[in-house]
């Protein structure tokens, strides 16, 4: 029966194809650059729950630093899924005792790679209509940003944050936004990591 | 009980030390009483038998080693002929010269005072030499020193006084009266240059008051109160001659208003800064951050670049200018601009800061880092150059500098203002953990000159967006922030250059 050895056979390959792709691929991990104490945690093996762990940026309960936590964020197939996932982690609520450095009702409209390994993420309106207005609260924004895409994916050396797909000279009038930024810890407090 | 005031009034040219000095003058509460000095191998000493008598001080030699033990309060003083260390309660301190035996009696230097006695009696105890004073305790006598100059049609009398005294000037009749709230006044006052609008300064007849005796062109005066260097006040009297011949009954000029910009000086008074601008931050649409109780960082920053710029003009006699004096929306790059254009030498930007956490407290001063920038602003900081070839063959070496990055240029000297501004602010007002930091804030990497932008405070903070609105508050932020520029000015490294003046500044135009 040929046409029963045909469906058999291109279920055999699909199989096959299956195998190899989830012994092949795997998750992405943290990069060799991330904070001493953070680490992956194990792949799930169904890519709607497929998890990984990366280092996400709040404010301190203070208010003076960031700091980093640990935090389970989707996996993305692709750099540019996966920097899509963590920007948009990134925007949403943060662990207890920490607060958000980015504005309430921010999201994400769009995120762009070039080759060179410069992001661009653009951001909805209420990045700079609901932003507190402070100094160092505008660079804790942004460098929540700018180092969530930059420590956990290598692939990703600078970043440029637009606002409603347009450049922006800054978002509450201190900070320069006209060029891509580079990850910068030192806003972030280094005494310890948190586990969100 | 408050003591009687006594003012103590010194010629201009300072006191010549007579061979044999004068007696010191022990101002207390309790009164006022000679403290004999005596010139030993030309050092001032006090012979400690009269210390004794008015510190009660009990004296004892050590026979074996030869010193002398000077005890107080429990505490004992260590003395070594010889040894100009002494022990003071097991710590030694330095004295200018070592104590001498003269027969039975021990004669100490007279900063024997406040360097070993002052710690062991526990209380002030300090000692003014050119005044030859000794004040004790919390007796008031502040420092005065007078300058008299004319100013076209009026005669300026300015008065530092070295802690803040409140004061009130009136007139009676045909003199001034400076009344100061305190014990007495340790003054140099000097002689009038305008004898026909000020005929003389002396001590006047009431309390810790002065007397200036106006001249026949007296008019009329304005009085006016300025922050000082380190927590001086000045207190600006100017006298204004009558428009008409002088005439009983004559009405009073009324005051000169003062021109919006003061005239460039020539030569300029400032150690080479003769131009500041001050950026209040945000303005118009932009309101900036805004405090619990609805204070808006826009007005707090006029407010105190206002009282900023006058504090500038009348201290510095520099021209200072504003990016706003209005509620007005100024772009990031005008800003900059104007400072440029107008050739400021300091770039001065006022802000109040906010965070999501209502605790968040202190003032940070802010200046530009460079790394955000890449190579090419870590290299026109370095002062490197850029070979560009040239018509018939060749290159030549030439310092390319793009306007947006002309503050890469400035970067150390921004540093050296920014610790000068954080140095006097921590003396007046609360300071953040992070008191100085680099950021690369939009407003100041365009600058062409030693830049910083100054977090006076988070308005978030309720506490401190009363703070921020009080008079109180921003006039110590005006009056730190003028001793900074001040100390910045004086600094040794630039005394003999302008800040930043040996480099070519950049090219013009705004960046589109």
């Amino acid at each position: 029966m040929p046409r029963r050895t045909v469906v058999i056979g291109a279920i055999a390959l699909l199989a096959i194809a299956g195998a190899a792709w989830l012994a092949f691929s795997r998750p992405w991990r943290q990069p060799a650059d991330a904070p001493a104490g953070t680490s992956a945690t194990p792949p799930t093996t169904t890519s709607d729950t497929r998890k990984i762990t990366g280092t996400l940026y709040y404010v301190s309960e203070d208010g003076m630093s960031l700091v980093g936590v640990q935090r389970e964020v989707p996996f993305g197939e692709t750099v540019l899924d996966q920097a899509r996932h963590i920007v948009v982690a990134q925007l949403g609520d943060a662990p207890g005792p920490f607060v958000s450095a980015v504005p309430p009702g921010t999201t994400l409209r769009g995120v762009f790679l070039t080759d060179r390994g410069d992001a661009f993420v653009d951001l909805s309106g209420e990045a700079r209509t609901r932003h507190t207005g402070g100094a160092l609260d505008e660079l804790f924004t942004v460098y929540a940003i700018v180092n969530a895409l930059t420590m956990n994916l290598p692939a990703v050396k600078r970043v440029q944050i637009l606002v409603e797909g347009k450049e922006v000279d800054t978002l509450a009038g201190h900070v320069d936004l006209r060029h891509p930024l580079q990850k910068n810890l030192k806003w972030v407090r280094t005494d310890k990591t948190e586990k969100g | 009980m408050r003591i009687g005031v006594v003012l103590f009034v010194l010629g201009l040219s300072g006191a010549q030390t007579p061979p044999t000095p004068a007696p010191y003058t022990l101002f207390s509460s309790e009164g006022r009483r000679p403290v004999p000095a005596r010139l030993i191998s030309g050092q001032e000493m006090f012979s400690l038998d009269d210390l004794a008598s008015v510190f009660q001080l009990a004296l004892k030699e050590d026979s074996l080693a030869g010193g002398l033990i000077v005890t107080a309060r429990g505490q004992s003083i260590v003395l070594t002929p010889g040894q100009s260390l002494a022990s003071v309660g097991g710590r030694l301190i330095s004295l200018p010269t070592a104590p001498v035996k003269d027969g039975k009696s021990w004669f100490v230097p007279v900063d024997f005072v406040p360097r070993a006695l002052a710690p062991t009696l526990g209380t002030r105890l300090e000692l003014r030499k050119a005044s030859r004073l000794i004040l004790v305790g919390d007796v008031r006598v502040p420092r005065i020193a007078g300058t008299v100059e004319p100013q076209g049609s009026l005669a300026r009398l300015t008065l530092d006084v070295s802690a803040p005294t409140p004061h009130a000037v009136s007139q009676d009749g045909n003199r001034l009266v400076v009344k100061f709230e305190a014990d007495a006044l340790d003054a140099a006052l000097p002689a009038s240059s305008v004898p026909d609008l000020i005929q003389a300064i002396r001590p006047g007849d009431g309390p810790a008051s002065l007397v200036v005796e106006l001249g026949p062109r007296f008019g009329t005066y304005r009085a006016s109160d300025l922050p000082g260097d380190r927590g001086t006040v000045r207190v600006v009297i100017d006298i204004i001659a009558a428009t008409t011949n002088p005439n009983p009954g004559s009405t009073p000029a009324p005051a000169p208003s003062p021109p919006d910009t003061p005239p460039l000086l020539d030569i300029a008074p400032s150690g080479g800064i003769r131009t500041i601008v001050v950026d209040a931050g945000h303005g118009g649409t932009e309101d900036g951050a805004r405090g619990p109780s609805g204070t808006l960082e826009k007005n707090v920053t006029l407010s105190v670049a206002r009282r900023l710029k006058a504090a500038l003009e009348s201290r510095l006699g520099v021209r200072v200018i504003l990016t706003r004096d209005a509620d007005t929306l100024v772009e990031l790059d005008e800003r900059a601009a104007l400072a440029n254009n107008n050739k400021a030498d300091l770039f001065v930007s006022l802000h109040a800061n906010a965070s999501v956490r209502a605790s968040a407290a202190g003032a940070e001063v802010f200046y530009l880092s460079l790394e955000e920038y890449g190579d090419q602003a870590q290299r026109v900081a370095k002062g490197e150059t850029e070979a560009l070839p040239v018509f018939g063959g060749g290159s030549r070496d030439i310092e390319v500098i793009l306007w947006e990055m002309a503050q890469a240029r400035y970067i150390e000297q921004s540093a050296v203002l920014a610790q000068s501004v954080e140095a006097a602010l921590r003396e007046k007002i609360p300071m953040s953990p992070r008191a100085i930091q680099q950021a690369p804030f939009r407003v100041l990497v365009g600058a062409n000159m030693p830049a910083v932008l100054v977090e006076m405070g988070f308005i978030t903070n309720a506490e401190q967006e009363k703070q921020l609105t009080s008079d109180a508050f921003q006039v110590s932020i005006v009056q730190a922030l003028v001793d900074s520029i001040v100390r910045y000015r004086d600094r040794p490294a630039t005394r003999t250059g302008v800040a930043g003046a040996a480099a070519p500044r950049a090219g013009g135009g705004l960046r589109p």
